[in-house]
């Protein structure tokens, strides 16, 4: 089975996270990006099902030049090899434009399932699987917490809001892991040396066949017209427990009027 | 004054809370029209009280399709509408389906999607929480109609009785958009607490309650209070609590009036699920505990003996 994984480079959600001196976009030159980390779970997932059944894994992301380094780091834990597509027009996209890059990608590509992470850490959309099925006429199964090859398809078994549910798809699929599905392994020394070897394709806008003016700021369908960071929360008062720790605790609650 | 649609966002014969906040919301941009899709018989129990916040029209799009093939279908009966009666509006609630509804309308509409909203302007203006909510955003739909995922508790829902008028919509779902089979859908006991994203109060334990047993104490306050039972990554993958409970940035983001934190050391990833509370409440023996820095009330102590005596005290209070 030919499975593409779907990557994001996100800023380390660990650590400060801004807004870029436009206030528009996501401060992504600060030191500290990493694969968004449900990423690697679909990593994972991939490798996984590659051990059952064969074919290529190969990892596909969006973004600037310095996502192939998170990318190269991602091609240590195991995938065959990546496509990256980075062009200075895609800076800037919403998540509309961002999907129209990935789908055009993807087109390129043969592959029998698409792996991506429920949600990146950065945007935290949880859209761009749907996005992705609409535009490619693909079926989306979403937040998976198990996933089967089943016969000309996929089962997957998603949490939902009321318990849970079993889903089947056939035919292509992409389908979206969430971080409850599996343990990413770590990369080892073997992996991390044969990842300098493997092939990365950069690819342009161009050579997709996008319109620049499709994507990008230019592009976007929204528009950011101010951003300011959360007033930072006071730390309010606090209490030593010296035997009446609870009580007074009660007598909080009781003055804001929670009791 | 023009429409404004509402997706509908129920738990079975029960409107949930987010749906009544978005009805409130959509007043500031016209008339809001409560749109329900799903399977037979989905709409009747809900439209009294869509009708009670303000509901002018009650759009039921039912057929078995919509119930046994996930979401690709709703999208379509909702794309058709949008183009039949061109509101000035859509709004979806921010859980998992709205989403995923939300981001097939985006593309097939070519119209932008806004999502975690918490306001909303007249003139379509969004706010939205960013970063798990350490940013706040102004943003704006460029493209179509203002087309936005409404987080919960972002507002108190304020009734405006109506009696909406009903209106069937005939749904024919395509075969492009059956491609997702529902098998089997399990319904996990619900119980008698609240929803956890909706809770106005929310208990959460972490690494520091020590054991699935003792989660009872933090339910316990839960259920004194009226509140929901939340988690910390530590304890659901400790097992202490199911998965299902953790609040944080890959689980439930929360925005209740009073979060209680207890043995909880207040990670970013934890802050990033409930740092929008209005009220924060710590328990925590270690005094350097991040949780604090943001606590409007921190007991630095053993939160076995501080839980129990504000379980006896609020009892006494009764
Ligand atoms: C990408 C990513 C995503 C993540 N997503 C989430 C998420 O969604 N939600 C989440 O919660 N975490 C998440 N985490 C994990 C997060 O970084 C922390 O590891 C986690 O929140 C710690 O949980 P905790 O506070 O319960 O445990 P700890 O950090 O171990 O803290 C336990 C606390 O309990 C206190 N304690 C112990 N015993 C007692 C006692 N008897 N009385 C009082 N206090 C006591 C200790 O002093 C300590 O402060 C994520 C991490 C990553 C990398
Ligand atoms: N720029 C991108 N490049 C590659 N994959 C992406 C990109 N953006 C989003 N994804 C994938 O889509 C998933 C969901 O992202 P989102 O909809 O942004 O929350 C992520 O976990 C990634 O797997």
């Amino acid at each position: 089975m030919n499975i593409v994984v779907l990557v994001k480079q996100v800023p380390d959600s660990g650590a400060e996270r801004s807004l870029a001196g436009d206030g528009n976009t996501v401060d992504r030159t600060g030191g500290t990006n990493v694969i968004n980390e449900m990423d690697e779970y679909a990593i994972e997932e991939a490798l996984r099902l590659k051990d059952e059944t064969g074919g290529q894994v190969t990892l596909l992301t969006v973004g600037p030049d310095h996502a192939l380094e998170s990318v190269r780091k991602a091609l240590s834990m195991g995938p065959d090899a990546a496509v990256h597509v980075s062009d200075e027009a895609i800076a800037g996209s919403d998540a509309l434009g961002t999907a129209k890059v990935l789908a055009a990608a993807l087109g390129t590509l043969e592959y029998d399932l698409i792996l991506s992470g429920a949600e990146s850490t950065d945007g935290g959309v949880q859209v761009m699987p749907h996005m992705l099925a609409e535009l490619l006429d693909i079926a989306a199964l979403t937040g998976a917490r198990k996933l089967t090859a089943d016969g000309d398809g996929f089962l997957v078994e998603r949490q939902t809001e009321d318990g849970y549910e079993v889903v089947r798809a056939s035919g292509k699929a992409i389908v979206s892991v969430w971080d409850t599905i599996n343990t990413p392994r770590y990369p080892s020394l073997k992996g991390i040396m044969a990842a300098k070897r493997k092939p990365v394709t950069a690819v342009t806008l161009a050579e997709l066949g996008v319109p620049a003016g499709e994507v990008g700021a230019a592009g976007a369908a929204t528009t950011v017209l101010s951003a300011e960071p959360r007033p930072v929360r006071g730390a309010g008062q606090r209490v030593e427990d010296t035997g009446d720790g609870g009580e007074k605790l009660v007598e909080y609650l009781a003055a804001e009027k929670f009791v | 004054m023009a429409e404004v649609f509402v997706v509908v966002d129920a738990q079975g014969d029960t409107v949930r809370k987010v749906t009544l906040e978005m009805l409130t919301m959509a007043r500031a941009l016209g008339e809001p029209s409560a749109i329900v899709l799903g399977a037979p018989g989905t709409a009747a129990p809900l439209v009294e009280t869509l009708g009670q916040y303000g509901a002018q029209k009650v759009y039921t799009a039912e057929h078995a399709d919509l119930a046994d093939y996930l979401v690709a279908g709703k999208a379509e009966v909702l794309a058709g509408l949008v183009a039949e009666k061109s509101p000035a509006a859509v709004l979806l609630s921010s859980g998992q389906e709205g989403k995923e509804i939300a981001g097939r309308l985006a593309v097939k509409l070519g119209n932008g999607l806004l999502t975690d909203v918490s306001g909303l302007e007249a003139d379509g203006t969004a706010t939205q929480n960013v970063f798990a909510g350490s940013w706040i955003v102004k943003s704006q739909v460029t493209k179509g109609i203002p087309l936005v995922t409404v987080r919960p508790n972002s507002l108190t829902p304020e009734a405006a009785a109506a009696t909406p008028e009903q209106v069937a919509v005939e749904v024919a779902v395509s075969d492009k958009a059956k491609k997702v089979a529902v098998v089997e859908r399990v319904a996990e006991q619900k119980g008698s607490r609240p929803e956890l994203t909706e809770a106005s109060i929310v208990v959460s334990g972490g690494r520091g309650v020590g054991s699935s047993e003792n989660f009872a104490l933090v339910e316990e306050l839960a259920d004194l209070l009226g509140g929901a039972v939340g988690a910390s990554r530590a304890a659901t993958d400790a097992g202490f609590y199911p998965h299902k409970f953790q609040v944080g940035q890959t689980g439930s983001t929360v925005s209740p009036q009073l979060y209680i934190a207890l043995g909880i050391s207040g990670a970013i990833q934890h802050r990033a699920g409930m740092q929008t509370a209005k009220t924060i409440v710590a328990v925590n023996k270690d005094d350097e505990a991040p949780i604090f820095e943001l606590a409007d009330f921190g007991v630095v102590g053993d939160l076995f003996k501080v839980v129990p005596q504000a379980v006896e005290g609020i009892k006494q209070r009764r």
